[in-house]
Formats: C-alpha cells, sequence, structure tokens
C-alpha cells in the first residue's frame, strides 16, 4: 500500500490493482466546508486529467480529475448524505472513489508525500 | 497577495485574527478566518458578527449655502429616490441610474441634518464620485471620506453587544442614523447592514478603527465575519450584490428593486422623474418589464451558481433567464439562488429548471427573502 500524490491536489492510495483517491487536507483547507459532492456519471474509462466528480463548499464548485487512466469502480457511498466527511477527513472516511489502474506506470511521475509537501509549502 | 492591493485600516487585525486574505474590488479583505464561512454565517445569524467594509466609498455632501433642500433636489437628478423627504438622522436605500435606467450603482443616502452621507460600493466609488462631482458641485462638496473606517455589526446580539459601548443606540430604529462617541472616538451609527439581521454600520476615523473593532470583538457575542459568509448572508436576505446581480443593464423595476422609488418620484408625484432613464423607468413601473429578478430554490444539494442558464423544460427550448448568484445557504442548509427570468416565469411557485454541468435540474421560483429579517422596526 502506498501513497501517491498529484499537483491537482487528489492522493491516491493503492492497494493491488485499485486505487483509493480523495484530495489532500491541505485541498480540503482551501475549498473550506463542503457541502456537495458528486461523481460525474459519464466519468468510467478514465484518461488521467480527465473531470472525475465535483465537490462544492459554500464558496465555490471544484473539479477532483482522474489522477491516473483507469474505470471507476464505485464511489464513497458515505458522502451522499454526508459531504461534509471530505472537509473533517479528507484523507481517510472522506475518500472519494476506487477506481482501477489500467496504466500503472504513470504512478511513477506523481508524487510521495515528502515531495508533495514540499510543494505546498 | 499583490502588493497592488489596498488595505483597509483593519488589514493587520484581519492577520491577527487569521483571516485568509483575497483580493476583492482592489482590496486584500479577509475571505474567513479560521471557523470558516459555515462558522462565521450561523454565529451571525445567531448571535453578532463585526464586518469590515471600509473599502465601501463613504462620500460627504455639504451643502455650498447650508441649503439641505438644495441638496437633496440635485440628488434627485441622479438618483430616483425621494431624498427631500428624508428627514435627519434618518437613511435610503437608492442607486444611480444611467441614460438607459440602468443601475450604474447601488448606494445608501444619510441625512446627517446638516450634510448628506452617501455609502457606495467599493468597485464603482471613483466613478460615483466623479458622476456626482459633475453633477452636484453647484449645490454641494463632493468629498471622499478617506480618513474613516466602516465597521458593519450584524445580528440578534448586535445591540446587546454596541450598548455596552455606547448606551443610546438601543433606541434607535431600523435605517435611523446618529452621531456619537464610541471609545473616545466621533462616529457615525446606522441600524441597518446587509445581512437581513438587525445590526449597525460604523463609520469611525481611520485611525480608531483597529482600536473600536478590538473593543467590539472583546464583546461576547462578537467574532470577526469574512466576505464568504456576507456574500451567503446577504444572498439568504434576498439583496443584491452590485456586479453579479445588479449592473448597467438591469434597470430598478427588473431587478425588482422598486420598492426603493418612492411615490414623490413615481408619474403623477410631486417630483416624477428628472433622473436619468426615468422615461424608461418609469413606464416598466407602469406595464411592467420582460425580465425580473427573483428567488430560486434547486432540488437536492447542488449549489446553482452565477451564470448557470435557466430554461422551461427539462430539454430543448431556449433559455428563459440566468442565475446571478448562488451558494449554499447555511441558515437553510440548502442550495439558495436568484436570477433573472421572463416575467411569464416570475411567480412564486413556477417550477423551471437550472443547467448544472450539462443537466438540467429542477428549480422552483421563490418568495425572497429566504430567511425571515431581523430589522429592527
Amino acid at each position: 500500500m502506498t501513497l501517491y500524490f498529484t499537483k491537482e491536489h487528489e492522493w491516491l492510495r493503492v492497494e493491488g490493482d485499485v486505487a483509493v483517491v480523495g484530495i489532500t487536507k491541505h485541498a480540503a483547507g482551501e475549498l473550506g466546508e463542503i457541502v456537495f459532492f458528486e461523481l460525474n456519471v459519464s466519468a468510467n474509462d478514465l484518461q488521467q486529467g480527465d473531470s472525475v466528480a465535483v465537490v462544492e463548499s459554500v464558496k465555490a464548485a471544484s473539479d477532483v480529475y482522474a489522477p491516473v487512466d483507469g474505470v471507476i469502480l464505485e464511489g464513497n457511498p458515505d458522502l451522499a448524505g454526508n459531504p461534509e466527511l471530505i472537509s473533517n477527513d479528507p484523507e481517510g472516511n472522506g475518500w472519494m472513489l476506487k477506481m482501477t489502474l489500467t496504466n500503472k506506470a504513470q504512478l511513477a511521475d506523481l508524487m510521495d508525500a515528502d515531495a508533495y509537501a514540499a510543494l505546498i509549502g | 497577495m499583490s502588493e497592488t492591493l489596498r488595505h483597509t485600516p483593519l488589514f493587520s487585525l484581519h492577520e491577527n485574527y487569521g483571516a485568509k486574505m483575497v483580493p476583492f474590488a482592489g482590496y486584500a479583505m479577509p475571505l474567513q478566518y479560521a471557523d470558516g464561512i459555515m462558522a462565521e454565517h450561523q454565529h451571525t445569524r445567531a448571535h453578532a458578527g463585526l464586518f469590515d467594509v471600509s473599502h465601501m466609498g463613504q462620500v460627504a455632501l455639504h451643502p455650498i449655502d447650508g441649503d439641505m433642500d438644495r441638496v437633496a433636489l440635485a440628488l434627485e437628478r441622479v438618483v430616483p429616490v425621494d431624498v427631500l423627504g428624508l428627514k435627519p438622522g434618518r437613511q435610503r436605500y437608492g442607486f444611480l441610474t444611467n441614460d438607459a435606467g440602468g443601475i450604474l450603482d447601488d448606494l445608501m443616502i444619510v441625512n446627517m441634518e446638516t450634510w448628506f452621507l452617501v455609502v457606495v460600493n467599493a468597485a464603482c466609488k471613483a466613478r460615483d464620485i466623479a458622476l456626482m462631482q459633475r453633477a452636484l458641485s453647484s449645490e454641494c462638496t463632493v468629498q471622499p471620506l478617506e480618513d474613516r473606517a466602516l465597521l458593519a455589526l450584524q445580528g440578534p446580539q448586535a445591540v446587546t453587544a454596541l450598548e455596552r459601548l455606547m448606551p443610546d443606540v438601543v433606541s434607535m430604529k431600523f435605517m435611523d442614523a446618529k452621531t456619537g462617541q464610541l471609545d473616545g472616538a466621533e462616529v457615525i451609527v446606522t441600524r441597518s447592514g446587509y445581512t437581513g439581521e438587525d445590526g449597525f454600520e460604523i463609520s469611525v476615523p481611520a485611525t480608531a478603527a483597529e482600536r473600536i473593532a478590538e473593543a467590539l470583538l472583546a464583546q461576547a457575542e462578537v467574532k470577526p465575519i469574512g466576505l464568504g459568509a456576507r456574500d451567503s448572508l446577504r444572498l439568504e436576505a434576498g439583496l443584491c450584490l452590485y456586479g453579479s446581480d445588479l449592473d448597467e443593464t438591469t434597470t430598478p423595476v427588473e431587478g425588482a428593486l422598486e420598492w426603493a422609488i418612492q411615490k414623490a418620484r413615481r408619474s403623477g408625484g410631486a417630483r416624477a422623474g428628472g433622473f436619468p432613464g426615468a422615461d424608461l423607468v418609469l413606464a416598466q413601473l407602469e406595464h411592467g418589464a420582460s425580465r425580473r429578478r427573483v428567488g430560486l430554490l434547486a432540488e437536492g444539494r447542488a449549489p446553482v451558481r452565477h451564470g448557470a442558464a435557466l430554461f422551461a423544460d427539462s430539454e430543448g427550448g431556449a433559455s428563459i433567464g440566468v442565475v446571478t448568484s448562488g451558494a449554499f445557504g447555511p441558515t437553510l442548509q440548502a442550495p439558495v439562488a436568484m436570477g433573472y427570468v421572463e416575467t411569464g416565469y416570475m411567480l412564486a411557485g413556477t417550477k423551471i429548471f437550472a443547467e448544472l454541468r450539462g443537466r438540467r435540474i429542477p428549480v422552483t421560483v421563490a418568495a425572497m427573502p429566504f430567511v425571515p429579517p431581523g430589522f429592527k422596526r
């Protein structure tokens, strides 16, 4: 199990062929209290960088992007009634989706925790 | 933060209180503090919030020959408001119009007994001041009060908090104005604001602003509140944000602001018309406009935001309007929005659709304000 980070502030926890994806504590802090989360219904066969979900705070809507190529297996069922989980525990119970990875080589270009920490300063 | 952004006299205070600062109308302003927009909004609705609105323009109109009526009549040449009927110690909402009846800015006019105080939006103030200098210079001086800050104390406990520092505010009614001493400084207090709550706006000398803000924040009821919650509060209160809900292309009747045009300025009134765009505005007052600002409530929890197109049907057809403000309403715990629709769709209860990320979601035209006001009439 390894954690990866993108410069768009998603995290990715890879467990075998499956990745759990969410947004980082830093991103959640910047967004403020989250009031709505929704997977893009059309998002299935994803290319890295595709918009895969939308997350909304009181103030603004933000896209969440696919960190790698893959196929969505499921969204976090707890978020529909409780989107504030993303604010309260973004890197734990506030995970957003699980996906398979169709191009594992892409992981090599993502950041580890130290590199991400350096990015956000 | 860009160095070109202007600072209000409370800039250091915002930083000391941990504000997240953002650019707004050329100023570095607090978006929120550590508690966040949701908590700040709810604190204001339940207790009292202190807002820095010093970026707004405060302008003094002093009669050249001491005659307030002459200044009132001069102001009536640029606003469709009954200024002559505005009594000393009272204030009134209004707007500057252009020749097409569009709104150049919305503003507050305060009768200070020997002068008028006009409060205008930050983004418009340079143009407003130039406009007033052109239009009014034979009747009054037009003097921007650059050495003053403006605080808004808003919420049901605002009076409790302010009363300890300035006991006589308790007798003020909604839209009253008075001068007085607050923590040793000469201040102008109005019982008004832009959150839908009871509260006060307090014009203070810039040099005393930080001290007075700290004195207010020392009251148990009061917390500092940022622009984020100011926006969600005013939206729940059904109040317009200039530049989003009103602009040079929206008329007062389209904007549902005809309540701000008193009888004296309407057709048949004592001083009908005489302001820019009067022909069009007076005709719209009698016959209506082709579009109208309305409240909108969406189903579900997804906010419908500024710029979303509105439609009569779930698919097909031309757009019948547009959302001009939308957010999640923390008091309602639901998305709230306002926008413009063709007048055939303006009645409360009308079911229409808003385009959201390529889909159309049902929205219902709703009466505003979304949250009942707490004004002390």
